[in-house]
C-alpha cells in the first residue's frame, strides 16, 4: 500500500504543468486532489516516475457565468461544485451530481477536473457532462482548444487529453425553465460509486417532450448517451405508458460489466427502470 | 473522604477510556517504534492452489534499504511446531500444519512465502515486490460440497480427504419424534464468508533482548495471555517466562484478532536473528487476504412439529469452511452455535452435526458471535418457514413454542440449562418500540394500492449462550485450555486502587465497567480506580477478552477480589475499632460499629494502616492486596426480541431498513451506555451481514472483494438509527447476574432482517431469500416468482 518510488513538482500554472508534463515524458502525471490516481498507486497499479501537482492552482478553482453557459474551473473541488449558487441557479443537475460522488473526504479533496479527466465509466460527473453537451476547455503544447463532450470520453480510462494536456475548465448550458431534470444514482452504499446512473435532461413543451438526452454511467467502457430512448421520446407525450416505453429501450448499445455488485444482465434491467424513473422526475421538476 | 455515597452501578457513567481515543493521544502498535528498528513486509501467494518452484529473494537484496529476506525454507528450521489449534473437536481431526511461511505448496491466495526486512516501510514494499516466487498451479477446491465428494481435488493431498471432522450431538430420540410428526419443514440456508474488517489492521513491535534472551511482542492482539503461551512453547520453542506479551490500545477486534499469527512468530524470530526489532503493520490489502475470513457455512435445519405448529424435535446438519488450514479455534467455533438450533423454544429431540472441510480460501475462525449467529439464523428463519406451513404469524408461532419462563435454570432441547429467560416479555416490548401494529397497516395500504415499495416485517427471537466459558464444559468439548478469569486488585496506601486483570479489552469499555463494581464494592470513587489489563507482564493469567466473556468471567473476578479485600479490611478494622468482626456492619467502603455508627473505618483508612503495618492484628500480613480466579459453573444466556422493518423496491431489489427495534435481556446491567454501544454496534454488523457484506472468490480462487471498495462494509450513512430498549432478569449463573452483550447484536439481527425481506415480498410468493440480500438478489428472487426470467 506504498507506491512504488516517484519524484514530485508542483506547478506554478497552467503553463508551466504543460512544460513540466513535457519535460519529464512519457512516465509523468498530472495530479489534482489524488483521489483517483493514489489508490491505483499504492496498489502498484499506476506506476508513474514523476507527478505534476496542479493542486493548488487556485485560478482553475471557480465557477462563473460565461455568457449562456457556466463555467468550472477544473481544480475545483467537488463539494464547491455541489455547493455552487451560480450551478443551483442554473443548473442545478452538476452540483446535485457531484453532490451524490462518494462521501465528504472524497469531495473535499476531489477536483471536478480530476474526475472527468480519469475517464471513469462509473463516475457521475461525466455522464451529466455528456448529458449535457459539454465542452471541455484543454490547454497543451499546441495551446487551448475545445472538445464536446461526446468526442472527449473515448473509452475505459481514456479520454481526448494527449499526455501533455491540462484540462482547465467545464462549460455546461444554462438550464432553461422549461427544461427539467434528473440524476438516478443506484448504489447500495452511500459512499459507492453507481452500479448504475441516469442522468436526464428533459426539455417539455405543452404536455409532451421537445427533447431529451439521456446519459447512462456504468453500463459500458465509457459515459454513453442512451440513443435509443431520446429517439423514442422525441416528440412523445409525457405520460407513463410513452415513458416507460421509451425507457425500455435504455441497455440498448450499452455493454455493462458484471462484478460483485451486479450482473451485466442485472443492470441492463436496472438501466431501464432508472430511466423511466429518472424521465418522471424530469418532468416533474 | 474518599467514599461515595450513590451506587454507581447501573449508571451512565462516562467511559473513561474515551479523553485519550477522541484527542488522538491513544497509542497503538503502530504508533510504535523502537530505535533501530527494521519493518517487515511478507510475500503472499498470489494463487489459491499452487506448488512453489522457487523463491528467490536476491533481487530484493539489492533494493536500497532492504537488510535482509528470507523464504520460507530458509526459516523452517525455526519453528518448534506449526501454529496450532487449540480445539482439535475431535480425536480423528485432520489438522494439517501450518507454518508461518509456506515452503513447498501454497493452499489459499494469500499464504506468505516469503519475508523482507528494511529500514523503511516503502523499502520493505519494494523488496517484497522485488522477491521472485515462482509456482506450478494446482486444482483449486472452493465448493465445499464439491469438495466433499468423492474423487474431489485435494487441498492437502496426503490427507486423502477434505473433511477435517464430523462432530455430532443427539438428545432424545430424534427419529422416532421425525417419523411421527405430522409436520415437517426442511429448510437449507448458506451462510456466506464475511471478512471480519476491524478498523486497525493487525499490527505488531517485536523486540528482542539477546543478554536477557527475553522477547517483548507489542501487538494488536485480543489474546495477549493465549498468544504468549501458545508462540512460546509451540512455535518458538522458548520458555514461555521468556516472552512478553503486551496488547497496547486494540482497534476493534470482532474475534479476527483471537490469533497467533505468522507474522507475529516471524517478527519475534527475525529480531533474534538481526539483533532489531521488527515492526509490521498490515495494510487493508493483505489484511483481507491473511486476517481469518468467518461464517461461511452451508446449513440444512428441519423441524419436527405438531400440525399446530408446537416444535417437537430439531435437526441440523452443517458443513462449515474452515479454509485452507485450521486456525486457532477455527474447528470449534460451529460448536459455539451447536446447542443454540433450537433457540429459545422447547421440544423432546435434538440432533445436530456438522463437517469442517478443507477449500483453497482464506482459514476461518471466531467472528462476533462465532457458531451463534448461524445458529440463530438457521431456528429464526426456519421457524418463520414452519409459521408458514401451519398458517400462523410469526409472532403466534414464537409465542406458543418458548421455552418455560423461569427466573431460575431450566433445560433446552440442546442440552443446555438456561439460567433464566422470559421470552415474551422482551417480545412484547419490541413489539410496541417498532410501532408493530402502524407498520403491519402500511404494509397492507401499499400492498392493496401495489406500490413499488413494499415494506416488510421480520422477527428474530434468540437466545444465545455466552461467557465462555466453564473450563469442564470446554474440556469436554476438547478444547485445549480453561474458561475462568483472573483479578488483582490492590488498594494503595492513599486509597486508590490498581485493578490489574486478565481479560484484554479492545473497544468494549472493560476499564469503566469494571471501575463501576469497584467503585460500588470498596465505596472509592471510579476516578480514583485504574484497571490494568493487556501486558502479560503486569496482568494475573487469564484467558483473554472473546465470547462475551469480559463482564461475566472477568467481572466476576473483579467482584470476588474485592469481596477479598473487604473481608481483609473487616480484620484490620475491628482491630483497630477494638470490637469483633461480627459487630461491624459493612456498607459500600465503611465499617461502622453496630449501634455505634460513628465509629468506623474507611477502606481508604484501613488501606493505609495495611500499608504502615503498624498496628495489624495477629496473623493479617501488610498491604491490602486480594486476587480470585473465577471459574463459572455454566453459560450465561441473553436472549431478545429484534423486529426489522425494511423497505423493499420491488423494481430494482434495493432494500433499506425503516425501522430496528432490539429488546434484550442481558441480566444486570452496569452501564446502560456501554450496553446500548455494544447492541447498536452488533446490529449495524448484523444488518452488514445481512446486506452488505460477502467474500466472494471468482473460480481460481482470487478473492474479488479485495478492498473496502467492493467488500461492502456498510458506514453510518447507510444504517438506520436503532431503537433499543431492555428487560432485566438477573442470571443465576454469577453473583453479579450480569450475561453478557458483546455479540448480541450480530446474534440476533441477521435473521430479523432476512425474514423481514422475504415479509415484504411475501404476497409475490417469495419464501427464500439468499443473503446477503444484494440489490440483484432480491430482483432475482421477484422476477423468478414472478415466473421470469433469472
Ligand atoms: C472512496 C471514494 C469514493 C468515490 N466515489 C465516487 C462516486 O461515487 N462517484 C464518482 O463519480 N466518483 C467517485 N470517486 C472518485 C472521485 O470523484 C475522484 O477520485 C476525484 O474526483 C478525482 O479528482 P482528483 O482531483 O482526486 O483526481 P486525481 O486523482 O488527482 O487525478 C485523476 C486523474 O486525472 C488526471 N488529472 C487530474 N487533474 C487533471 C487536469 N486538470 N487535467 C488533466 N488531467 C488531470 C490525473 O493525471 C489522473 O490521471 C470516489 C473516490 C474515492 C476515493
Amino acid at each position: 500500500m506504498i507506491p512504488a518510488p516517484f519524484e514530485y513538482v508542483r506547478a506554478e500554472s497552467v503553463d508551466h504543468a504543460v512544460a513540466l508534463l513535457g519535460e519529464h515524458g512519457e512516465d509523468a502525471k498530472l495530479v489534482a486532489g489524488g483521489h483517483s490516481l493514489l489508490p491505483l498507486m499504492r496498489l502498484r497499479l499506476a506506476r508513474p516516475s514523476v507527478l505534476v501537482d496542479v493542486d493548488r492552482l487556485d485560478d482553475l478553482a471557480y465557477v462563473r457565468e460565461a455568457g449562456d453557459q457556466i463555467e468550472i474551473g477544473a481544480t475545483t473541488r467537488m463539494a464547491e461544485v455541489a455547493a455552487s449558487e451560480v450551478l443551483a441557479t442554473h443548473n442545478p443537475l452538476v452540483a446535485h451530481a457531484a453532490g451524490h460522488v462518494g462521501d465528504p473526504q472524497v469531495r473535499h479533496r476531489g477536483t471536478f477536473g480530476g474526475s472527468v479527466a480519469h475517464g471513469d465509466p462509473a463516475s457521475d460527473p461525466p455522464t451529466v457532462l455528456l448529458a449535457l453537451d459539454a465542452q471541455m476547455v484543454v490547454r497543451g503544447p499546441a495551446g487551448e482548444r475545445t472538445v464536446a463532450a461526446r468526442d472527449f470520453f473515448k473509452g475505459l480510462f481514456e479520454t481526448d487529453l494527449g499526455p501533455q494536456d491540462v484540462l482547465t475548465a467545464v462549460r455546461v448550458p444554462k438550464l432553461s425553465t422549461g427544461t427539467g431534470w434528473s440524476y438516478q444514482k443506484f448504489h447500495r452504499r452511500a459512499i459507492d460509486w453507481a452500479i448504475v446512473g441516469v442522468a436526464a435532461v428533459v426539455e417539455r413543451s405543452n404536455g409532451s417532450v421537445a427533447r431529451a438526452a439521456i446519459g447512462l454511467t456504468n453500463m459500458g467502457l465509457m459515459p454513453m448517451r442512451a440513443e435509443g430512448v431520446e429517439a423514442a421520446l422525441a416528440g412523445a407525450a409525457a405520460e407513463p405508458g410513452a415513458l416507460a416505453a421509451a425507457a425500455g429501450h435504455a441497455p440498448e448499445g450499452t455493454s455493462p460489466p458484471s462484478d460483485t455488485n451486479g450482473s451485466a444482465e442485472y443492470r441492463r434491467e436496472l438501466s431501464k427502470v432508472l430511466v423511466r424513473r429518472a424521465l418522471e422526475e424530469a418532468l416533474a421538476r | 473522604m474518599a467514599q461515595t455515597a450513590e451506587r454507581v452501578v447501573g449508571t451512565e457513567v462516562r467511559r473513561k477510556e474515551d479523553p485519550e481515543l477522541i484527542t488522538g493521544q491513544a497509542r497503538y502498535s503502530d504508533d510504535l517504534a523502537a530505535p533501530g528498528m527494521l519493518w517487515m513486509k511478507l510475500v503472499l501467494s498470489p494463487f489459491a492452489h499452487a506448488r512453489i518452484t522457487s523463491v528467490d529473494v536476491s533481487p530484493a537484496l539489492q533494493v536500497p534499504g532492504v537488510v535482509a529476506a528470507f523464504g520460507g525454507r530458509d526459516l523452517a528450521g525455526e519453528w518448534a511446531g506449526p501454529l496450532p489449534t487449540a480445539w482439535p473437536v475431535t480425536d480423528d481431526l485432520k489438522n494439517p500444519p501450518m507454518y508461518p511461511l509456506a515452503t513447498d505448496e501454497v493452499r489459499f491466495q494469500g499464504e506468505g512465502v516469503a519475508v523482507v526486512l528494511a529500514e523503511s516501510r516503502a523499502a520493505a514494499e519494494d523488496g517484497a515486490e522485488a522477491v521472485v516466487a515462482e509456482y506450478d498451479p494446482l486444482p483449486v477446491v472452493l465448493d465445499m460440497e464439491e469438495a466433499l465428494k468423492d474423487g474431489a481435488d485435494l487441498v492437502h493431498a496426503d490427507l486423502g480427504t477434505n473433511a477435517s471432522y464430523t462432530w455430532t450431538l443427539t438428545n432424545g430420540d430424534v427419529d422416532a419424534v421425525f417419523a411421527t410428526a405430522p409436520v415437517v419443514v426442511k429448510e437449507r440456508y448458506v451462510v456466506q464468508r464475511q471478512i471480519p474488517a476491524a478498523m486497525e489492521p493487525r499490527a505488531l513491535l517485536a523486540e528482542y533482548a539477546p543478554a536477557m534472551g527475553e522477547y517483548t511482542l507489542t501487538t494488536s492482539t485480543q489474546i495477549p495471555h493465549i498468544v504468549r503461551v501458545v508462540l512460546a512453547a509451540f512455535v518458538l520453542g522458548i520458555p514461555e517466562s521468556k516472552l512478553r506479551v503486551r496488547a497496547p490500545n486494540v482497534g476493534g477486534g470482532f474475534g479476527s484478532k483471537i490469533r497467533v499469527s505468522p507474522e507475529e512468530s516471524l517478527a519475534l524470530v527475525l529480531a533474534r536473528r538481526t539483533g532489531r526489532p521488527v515492526k509490521w503493520t498490515g495494510d487493508r490489502s493483505s489484511d483481507v487476504l491473511t486476517t481469518h475470513h468467518a461464517r461461511d457455512q452451508i446449513q440444512e435445519i428441519e423441524l419436527a412439529a405438531d400440525e399446530d405448529g408446537r416444535i417437537r424435535g430439531y435437526r441440523t446438519r452443517l458443513i462449515a469452511n474452515m479454509g485452507a488450514y485450521l486456525l486457532l479455534v477455527g474447528p470449534g467455533v460451529p460448536l459455539l452455535g451447536a446447542f443454540l438450533f433450537c433457540g429459545p423454544y422447547g421440544g423432546e429431540a435434538y440432533h445436530f452435526e456438522c463437517t469442517g472441510v478443507f477449500t483453497n480460501t482464506t482459514p476461518t475462525d471466531a467472528y462476533r458471535g462465532a457458531g451463534r449467529p448461524e445458529a440463530t439464523y438457521a431456528i429464526e428463519r426456519a421457524i418463520d418457514a414452519l409459521a408458514r406451513r401451519v398458517g400462523r404469524d410469526p409472532v403466534e408461532i414464537r409465542r406458543m413454542n418458548f421455552l418455560p419462563e423461569s427466573d431460575g435454570p431450566i433445560p433446552s432441547p440442546g442440552g443446555l440449562t438456561v439460567d433464566s429467560g422470559h421470552y415474551n416479555g422482551t417480545l412484547d416490548k419490541a413489539l410496541e418500540l417498532v410501532g408493530y401494529e402502524e407498520l403491519r397497516a402500511e404494509q397492507r395500504a401499499r400492498r392493496e394500492r401495489g406500490d413499488a415499495k413494499q415494506i416488510g416485517i421480520g422477527f428474530s427471537t434468540y437466545i444465545e449462550m455466552c461467557g465462555l466459558a466453564p473450563s469442564r464444559v470446554l474440556g469436554s468439548l476438547k478444547y485445549a485450555a480453561g474458561g475462568w478469569d483472573a483479578a488483582r486488585i490492590r488498594v494503595l496506601p492513599t486509597g486508590k486502587v490498581t485493578a490489574f486483570v486478565g481479560v484484554s479489552p479492545h473497544g468494549q469499555g472493560h476499564a469503566t465497567t469494571f471501575s463501576q463494581i469497584l467503585s460500588d464494592d470498596l465505596g472509592i470513587p471510579v476516578d480514583d480506580i485504574e484497571v490494568v489489563h493487556g501486558d502479560t507482564a503486569l496482568a494475573p493469567l487469564g484467558m483473554d477478552t472473546y465470547g462475551s466473556r469480559s463482564l461475566s468471567v472477568g467481572g466476576v473476578a473483579v467482584h470476588r477480589a474485592a469481596d477479598r479485600i473487604v473481608e481483609k479490611a473487616r480484620k484490620i478494622a475491628a482491630h483497630e475499632l477494638e470490637v469483633s468482626e461480627d459487630d461491624l456492619e459493612y456498607v459500600r467502603g465503611r465499617f461502622s460499629v453496630k449501634g455505634a455508627p460513628d465509629r468506623a473505618r474507611t477502606i481508604p483508612e484501613v488501606a493505609f494502616s495495611a500499608w504502615t503495618a503498624h498496628n495489624l492484628p495477629e496473623g493479617v500480613e501488610p498491604e491490602l492486596d486480594a486476587s480470585a480466579v473465577y471459574d463459572p459453573e455454566n453459560f450465561v444466556y441473553p436472549y431478545g426480541a429484534h423486529i426489522c422493518a425494511v423497505e423493499v423496491d420491488t423494481e430494482t431489489g434495493q432494500v433499506d431498513v425503516l425501522r430496528y427495534a432490539a429488546v434484550d435481556d442481558v441480566g444486570t446491567i452496569i452501564n446502560p451506555q456501554i450496553v446500548d454501544g455494544q447492541v447498536a454496534g452488533g446490529v449495524i454488523q448484523g444488518i452488514a451481514e445481512a446486506l452488505f457484506e460477502e467474500a466472494v472468490y471468482d473460480e481460481n480462487g482470487d478473492l474479488l472483494t479485495s478492498s473496502l471498495t467492493n467488500y461492502e462494509v456498510p458506514a453510518a450513512s447507510d444504517v438506520p438509527s436503532i431503537r433499543i430498549d431492555k428487560t432485566v432478569t438477573p442470571s443465576t449463573t454469577n453473583e453479579l447476574g450480569v450475561k453478557g452483550v458483546g455479540e448480541t447484536g450480530t446474534i440476533a439481527s441477521p435473521p430479523a432482517v432476512i425474514n423481514a425481506v422475504v415479509d415484504a415480498l411475501s404476497h409475490l410468493g417469495v419464501t427464500e431469500m439468499a443473503r446477503p440480500a444484494t440489490p440483484e438478489r432480491v430482483w432475482r428472487a421477484i422476477q423468478q416468482a414472478k415466473g421470469g426470467a433469472a
